[in-house]
């Protein structure tokens, strides 16, 4: 039993934390709201030169060949920068399908995912819109029990605005098909997949919508003092910590029964995204209430994390979908519950 | 990260299950806040002991297992599972033993420790007093060094257990003119000593659980001294640390509870649906249990390959309190009319030992520091917020 990653993990958490610290910025991401894509080629290319957008992608196809468990950190700090780029729906979604789907398909756009050439993104029946449709080289989208691929002009898209100005949504109707996989197993695998990504971004977006609140309520005055150093505010982001606490161990559990592929991947994502979620939503309820009027502008960053962490918390599967298949397992006959039987798979 | 156990750790799992199997009762005692049931958990203590299932933590000349805190979590799970009577010297063996293998002359752990370990000497808290609850630097009971004796006159309270209890820890002033944690000192007290009156207070459910202590020129000798004069803070500061939390409140009890929880809800769903918010409160017990269980593996993980306990262990006293007041609540809701009726009512068919556990969940947010203090400790300890 060993339930901590390894230095290597550590480290590499820390090196990205760094370098996307450094470069996605809020104002980088309010310039890219501005720009006709919301996509940066320049920061997309760097992902791939530090070996990003291949990270899942098999070595023998010129990525990293790292998997959920490596890449969780990862997600966690992508949502701590609230990045626009799709770098975890390719790590964790878009690339272990293609894997999946395995043949020429994969022999073929794996290589260009990791060199950063080729945009790649998958749409399911879950979804109610594919995300980044608009620069994708080739969509997975789902229709009925199949999945299909599909190049620009083998679909017409619908743009979606979202109230996360970052989110850029398409409802994707297909004029060609192009069936490439029918195992609902592997859809499935997919859409936890997407969901733990989620899970792993709310993490992040909780705790930089608590270091932004910290750092305000400690520098704003009223009374006298900084409005930080009333128990009314301290308890407000107490209540937040605690949750955040309690949620990071399901989010890392899930990422192992992924990555590892157990039984139980479904049940322990579905808990993943509902804790960590909620985790995010409650920071976003508690941070904007502690910054008082200055949380309910435009100006003021807050509002890129929260946004996003309310659209994650609804998107890849949303509370009542989760809620349900935890309730279907709680409530099977032959479902183990109670002590001991937390790490039976 | 390897979630699976080691053979060894599946090897011990399974002498805990068997041993549990063949040894505890197949009764429930009665509470420990009686006195015939309060004989009938020394007696489990020492029957625990006999098979070296006291404390197996403590090391093995002290009739433990040296056992790491994984294996203290599967002790744990099998112990709740076997729903093995509740610790009755829980104060001795999980906060006090611990602290005195830390700061205990070699004395004073020969002397104390075996008789803690086997039941013969159950412990009692002195933290309280009636002006000092939650400021716990406040304290003002004094003990007056004269020769090789403490003179202690003052008042303790929220004593718990203290009633049967065969000693008590606490803190005292000792410096009469020190202020805050300043001048303070941890004495042990046996509490037949001459100038002591115990009273007890009824809790919820109407037994003695804890008392008022009284101090009337209580002579104790020097020997039973933790630590320095004047350093009491810091030892009653490694008394309420992470690790004894843990030993306090393993998830392995909440688990249970869940468990027993997603029972009854499935006995009663077609009344218990209801009321819509059931369910949801239903599975929420269930994944908070598994959050905290989750947590307090990964944790506990971290400290067995060297790592440090940080500030943010101090949110793990609200979550699991919380949780165990949000599962009892759910379980009065869905029992609903029945609720409020005690287990031997004429009418109370199925209620269990829910009213138990609600009324006893009560206190959960308010001992062992309350929860609104829990919070000032993390928004400044953990989070940096200003004082």
């Amino acid at each position: 039993m060993d339930f901590t990653f390894s230095e290597d993990q550590l480290l590499f958490q820390e090196s990205v934390r760094d370098f996307l610290v450094n470069e996605v910025t809020p104002e980088k991401i309010r310039e890219s709201w501005e720009s006709e894509t919301g996509r940066s080629p320049e920061l997309w290319a760097q992902l791939a030169e530090l070996g990003l957008t291949g990270i899942t992608v098999p070595e023998a196809l010129g990525g990293l060949g790292m998997s959920a468990l490596d890449f969780v950190l990862l997600a966690q700090e992508c949502g701590y920068v609230a990045l626009p780029e799709p770098l975890v729906h390719t790590a964790l979604v878009a690339v272990p399908l293609l894997t999946d789907i395995g043949g020429e398909l994969a022999a073929q756009w794996l290589p260009k995912i990791a060199s950063g050439e080729a945009r790649v993104v998958v749409g399911l029946s879950q979804n109610l819109l594919v995300e980044d449709a608009h620069t994708a080289d080739l969509i997975l989208l789902q229709q009925g029990d199949d999945i299909h691929a599909l190049t620009p002009g083998q679909f017409n898209l619908r743009h979606n605005e979202s109230v996360d100005p970052s989110r850029k949504l398409y409802a994707v109707e297909a004029t060609a098909s192009n069936i490439v996989c029918s195992d609902v197993a592997v859809i499935t695998a997919c859409l936890n997949r997407g969901a733990l990504g989620n899970a792993a971004q709310a993490l992040g977006l909780a705790q930089r919508m608590v270091d932004l609140a910290v750092q305000y309520t400690s520098e704003r005055n009223q009374f006298g003092k900084p409005i930080g150093s009333f128990q009314a505010v301290k308890h407000h982001m107490a209540n937040v910590a605690v949750q955040l606490e309690y949620a990071k161990a399901p989010v890392h559990r899930a990422a192992y029964a992924v990555a590892n592929d157990l039984n139980s991947a479904s049940e322990n994502v579905s808990h993943a995204k509902v804790v960590a979620c909620e985790a995010a939503n409650l920071a976003a309820k508690n941070c904007i209430q502690v910054h008082g009027a200055m949380g309910y502008t435009w100006e003021v960053d807050l509002h890129i994390f929260m946004k996003k962490a309310w659209a994650l918390a609804n998107s890849w599967g949303d509370a009542g979908f989760h809620k349900n298949r935890i309730n279907d397992f709680i409530l099977r006959a032959d479902t183990p519950l109670g002590a001991g039987n937390t790490f039976l798979n | 990260m390897d979630l699976n156990y080691t053979e060894q750790q599946n090897a011990f799992r399974q002498e805990v299950k068997t041993w549990l199997a063949a040894n505890a009762p197949a009764q429930p005692l009665q509470s420990f806040d009686t006195a015939e049931g309060f004989q009938q958990h020394r007696d489990w203590e020492a029957k625990l002991n006999e098979g070296r299932w006291g404390m197996v933590t403590w090391p093995e000349e002290l009739g433990g297992r040296a056992c790491d805190l994984i294996e203290w979590l599967i002790f744990e799970e099998e112990y709740y599972r076997a729903r093995a009577p509740l610790r009755v010297n829980q104060n001795g063996i999980f906060l006090l033993g611990p602290t005195l293998m830390e700061y205990g002359t070699e004395e004073q752990k020969a002397r104390i420790l075996p008789k803690m370990a086997n039941g013969e000497e159950v412990w009692s808290q002195g933290w309280s007093e009636p002006n000092a609850g939650s400021d716990m630097a406040a304290i003002r009971a004094k003990a007056e060094l004269q020769g090789d004796k403490y003179i202690i006159n003052g008042q303790k309270t929220w004593s718990t257990r203290a009633v049967w209890a065969d000693w008590c820890f606490g803190m005292f002033r000792t410096d009469p003119d020190s202020e805050r944690h300043r001048g303070l000192t941890f004495i042990l007290v046996p509490l037949n000593t001459p100038g002591i009156t115990v009273r007890p207070i009824p809790q919820l459910d109407g037994l003695p659980g804890f008392a008022e202590i009284f101090f009337d020129n209580v002579e104790v000798s020097v020997d039973n001294r933790l630590g320095g004069e004047g350093e009491g803070w810091a030892v009653a500061m490694a008394t309420a640390g992470f690790e004894r939390g843990l030993m306090l409140r393993s998830p392995a009890r909440f688990q249970e509870t869940a468990r027993r929880l997603v029972e009854l809800y499935r006995e009663n769903q077609a009344s218990a649906d209801a009321d819509p918010s059931i369910k949801n409160a239903v599975l929420r017990a269930y994944m908070d249990a598994e959050s905290y269980c989750l947590t307090t593996y990964q944790t506990a993980c971290r400290i067995n390959k060297g790592g440090k306990i940080g500030a943010e262990s101090s949110t793990n006293k609200i979550f699991w309190s919380e949780l165990d007041q949000a599962m009892h609540a759910t379980a009065m809701s869905i029992l609903g009319a029945r609720a409020e009726l005690l287990p031997h009512a004429p009418d109370a068919a199925g209620v269990g030992t829910w009213l138990d556990g609600w009324l006893f969940a009560q206190s959960g947010p308010i001992y062992a520091g309350t929860n609104e203090i829990q919070r000032n400790i993390i928004a400044e300890r953990m989070l940096g917020m200003p004082r």
